[in-house]
């Protein structure tokens, strides 16, 4: 028995094609590919040398984060988890604690590996070690690389005083820490919880993933045509960067404190497909997606007929055709039954453990402004594809519609699996 | 010599202090950690930082004696000194 219904009362994003939520929407809309060519990674023999790195550089980070942060830390996904948080607070109507914590409010902000990152304007912290030069290392390199290291830094500006985690579970790391949040406002032992994800970017972790040959590495002179899910070309996903962050609010709080309420949570399910059926750490147990969307909608009372959208992971692979027919078996909808379907990812590419919560900042967007955004580069819909639904049920363009319920999952590496459903806010 | 440095020493812990600290209220007198609340772990930064600027190299030993202000002021003098009589 739930007690809490639980709701979304603040949004913040930094992702490839656009830092903060206005802009973010905006670029949405109209389809703005943040998608580039890196020569560094040229340079560095990647075969894939395209990415979504968000644009730090046309931010004054002195004047959206403590001085410390803004000119010390070097983790871009740390600042990334910094700037989309803060955002999403003070969108939410909320502000810093003073000197006593806020025991009502607690954060779960995920990473999927922080070391992992490039850094801005310093070498790798622990690179000195190798020269023999371990005087030189300095104080940061724990905090900075820590998974919880966006979370400590975050709530060192915050002051929350409850709960306050990281969790890290591959690209589903978005989407667990809100359904984490979820689960723990609807118990009732916290009126308020900052959650979502962040990933850095650059060579080193995008290198990882090309040494695994899943990335795109055809479009290195057509940056914006490499992100295709669904397509009939999709060559290997498009790595990028960025941390979406939503305010997760009990409902009786947020009407106590006559906040905005962008959307509510339903309910959610996570599993596992244990590496079996066909799972692997790489891919899906198709048996366990289907029963992890079922288990999602049974958990919101939600029915297929009801679902406007669906928020895919997709992340332009050979794994996509697999993704719709898991789609389309859960929900028992085929052809122009089946509900519209988008994904970011063509836009921003592949934000890893960043995607999860950079699209469900996406999905309350298209609730809150009514519209479903286009995919780009669906031209050619891969022909498995179309066997089960309608080409119509893939926009390219975005259409302004009402928009009341979005089913949004991702699936990750470690063969994990979870969804979430949201909803339009009716009281 | 001594205000050059200082003034250039506060450039380097300002970044340092909490939020609601003012670097103009800084004196030679003030405890690094205990009055102007730096964090400890902050105090490595900042030797890597002084060592940067002045090329210089201050000994663990000595970053234990450096506890307020005037101490680091000292401390950096005493080996920009020692650099230039050992060149």
């Amino acid at each position: 028995m739930k007690k809490h219904r639980v709701v979304v009362t603040g949004i913040g994003v930094v992702s490839a094609n656009a830092t903060g939520s206005q802009a973010f929407a905006s670029a949405l809309r109209l389809g703005k590919s943040g998608i580039t060519f890196f020569k560094e990674l040229q340079e560095l023999n990647l075969r894939c040398a395209i990415g979504g790195a968000p644009d730090l550089e046309s931010i004054d980070l002195l004047e959206q984060l403590p001085p410390f942060i803004a000119t010390k830390v070097s983790n871009k996904g740390i600042i990334y988890a910094c700037l989309s948080g803060l955002e999403a607070w003070k969108d939410a109507g909320l502000k810093p604690a003073g000197d006593e914590n806020d025991f009502d409010a607690g954060m779960i902000m995920g990473a999927g590996d922080l070391s992992f990152d490039s850094l801005r304007n310093r070498e790798f912290p622990i690179y000195p070690l190798d020269r023999g030069e371990i005087r030189k290392i300095r104080s940061r390199t724990i905090s900075e690389c820590m998974n919880s290291g966006a979370a400590a830094y975050l709530t060192s500006i915050l002051g929350l005083g409850n709960r306050v985690q990281s969790n890290s579970s591959a690209c589903i790391t978005g989407s667990e820490a809100v359904l984490m949040g979820y689960e723990y406002l609807s118990m009732g032992k916290a009126k308020r919880m900052l959650c979502g994800s962040t990933e850095g970017d650059g060579r080193y972790i995008w290198g990882g993933f090309d040494a695994m040959r899943v990335l795109c590495s055809d479009s290195n002179d057509r940056p914006e045509f490499g992100s295709r899910p669904m397509s009939s070309t999709s060559s290997g996903f498009v790595p990028s960067g960025g941390s979406g962050a939503l305010v997760l609010e009990t409902l009786e709080s947020a009407q106590q404190r006559g906040a905005h309420i962008y959307a509510e949570i339903l309910g959610g399910h996570m599993n596992s497909g244990g590496h079996r059926k066909g799972g692997t750490m790489t891919a899906p147990n198709h048996e366990t997606v289907i029963r992890c969307i079922r288990e999602a909608m049974a958990d919101a009372e939600v029915t297929s007929p009801e679902i406007d959208l669906i928020s895919g992971h997709l992340t332009s692979t050979g794994g996509d055709p697999n993704e719709i027919k898991n789609w389309s078996k859960a929900l028992n909808l085929t052809g122009k039954d089946f509900p519209f379907i988008n994904t970011p990812k063509s836009m921003i590419g592949h934000a890893i453990a960043g995607a999860g919560s950079v699209e469900l900042v996406a999905n309350v967007i298209q609730i809150n402004e009514n519209f479903i955004h286009g995919n780009l580069n669906v031209e050619e819909i891969h022909p498995e594809i179309l066997k089960l639904i309608d080409p119509a049920c893939i926009p390219a363009k975005s259409i302004e519609k009402e928009v009341n319920t979005i089913i949004k999952a991702n699936f990750g590496f470690g063969d994990l699996n979870c969804v979430l459903i949201l909803r339009k806010y009716t009281p | 010599m001594n205000d050059t440095i200082r003034q250039e020493l506060v450039e380097i812990i300002k970044v340092y202090l909490p939020s609601d600290a003012s670097p103009d209220e800084i004196t030679d007198e003030m405890h690094l950690i205990t009055d102007l609340k730096i964090n400890s772990t902050d105090i490595v930064d900042i030797v890597i930082d002084i060592e940067d600027k002045y090329d210089i190299e201050i000994e663990d030993d000595a970053v234990g004696e450096m506890n307020t202000v005037h101490d680091a002021i000292k401390l950096i003098t005493h080996q920009l000194d020692n650099s230039k009589t050992s060149r």
